[in-house]
């Protein structure tokens, strides 16, 4: 099968699963129930993608831990987004020299 | 105004740009180890826009897997852009008519979702397609970029940029956290839930995992911190 089949499927899917509710959705939702949902949920689901998958996302637990505390921290402290991001990113490389030269 | 927003769009998706330029570098490293054109993995990342479901994708098609598979595994990945979807419904501006909705579901990812959220109020067209633009270009130049020249870059510099999308999502989830019990709930709970899952149920794929903790966390969330909207009372309870 050639691959531009396989690449329009997937890409028809994905599409579809993102423009139906964006597009159907029209008025604001009025249950205070599902009001409360939606307006946790984006916390909840970058919360569930970010732990555990942060200690594996170096490759190494012990510098991806600290490059989380960096984050944790720095954030805490109301740091700009990409001040956070490049810190952590920073902090886990260090940690990674660090360990190399023990 | 739109030029307005769109700048600020980009500006506000730079942090996005460099967490994809890293990890889709990656991806383009995998693509052409699965057997793809440089080529082929460019149109796979401008076509898609998404990490895990390309992983899948990409998987497939070198095992020259059935295209029900590819649907299948795309739909389970990818399901949770409808919750996002669904949630950044309630976020758009009225100046978001149905072919700006069209145009902007193409750029509905979890990074693109999750600093959108974080904006105060609604959102515009042009915001998105600000956030959209530097995110796609992002995303297909690290592609390109890993697809072409994968393995030149030092092992320990791309291993610590694997970090960098987390350390955004951190700075978006914290802040509001500290101000808000139920949002700090929400976090607990959810980063509790989906590492509970992680361990004891590694069958379930990321995707799904991502979904079951996100209803079920909202969901209790919702329940125990119900947000009071100023046009019922506080005691309420269940409304309509």
């Amino acid at each position: 099968m050639s691959i531009a089949v396989y690449i329009a499927v997937m890409a028809g899917v994905t599409y579809l699963i993102r423009m139906i509710p964006l597009t159907a959705v029209r008025g604001k939702i009025k249950s205070r129930f599902l009001k409360s949902m939606l307006m946790y949920m984006p916390y909840a689901v970058l919360s569930a993608m970010t732990f555990p998958a942060i200690f594996y996302s170096t490759g190494n637990t012990l510098t991806a831990a600290v490059g989380a505390a960096a984050a944790l921290l720095l954030a805490y402290l109301g740091l700009p987004l990409i001040a956070v991001a490049l810190s952590a990113s920073a902090a886990a490389y260090i940690t990674g020299l660090i360990m190399q030269s023990l | 105004m739109k030029k307005q927003h769109f700048g600020k769009g980009l500006i506000h998706g730079i942090p996005i740009f460099l967490g994809y330029l890293s990890v889709s570098f990656g991806f383009g490293i995998m693509a052409v180890r699965a057997g793809l054109s440089v080529f082929e993995a460019f149109a796979v990342s401008l076509f898609n826009l998404t990490s895990a479901g390309q992983a899948a994708g990409v998987g497939i098609i070198a095992a020259g897997g059935s295209l029900t598979e590819m649907v299948l595994a795309q739909l389970t990945i990818n399901l949770r852009y409808s919750l996002m979807s669904l949630s950044l419904s309630q976020k758009l501006d009225k100046t978001f008519t149905t072919p700006h909705r069209l145009a902007a579901s193409y750029g509905i990812t979890d990074e693109i979702f999750a600093v959108a959220s974080a904006q105060e109020g609604t959102v515009t067209p042009w915001y998105m397609y600000g956030i959209i633009l530097i995110s796609t270009v992002g995303w297909c130049l690290g592609t390109v970029l890993g697809a072409a020249a994968g393995g030149l870059l030092p092992p320990a510099v791309s291993d610590a940029m694997g970090l960098m999308l987390y350390g955004m999502f951190i700075a978006i989830i914290i802040p509001p956290a500290k101000k808000e019990r139920g949002v700090l709930a929400a976090v607990i709970i959810g980063a509790a839930l989906s590492t509970a899952l992680y361990y004891l149920a590694p069958f379930i794929t990321s995707g799904f995992s991502v979904m079951i903790c996100g209803i079920v966390t909202a969901a209790l969330c919702a329940l125990i911190f119900p947000k009071n909207d100023g046009t019922e009372a506080e005691s309420g309870g269940e409304s309509k």
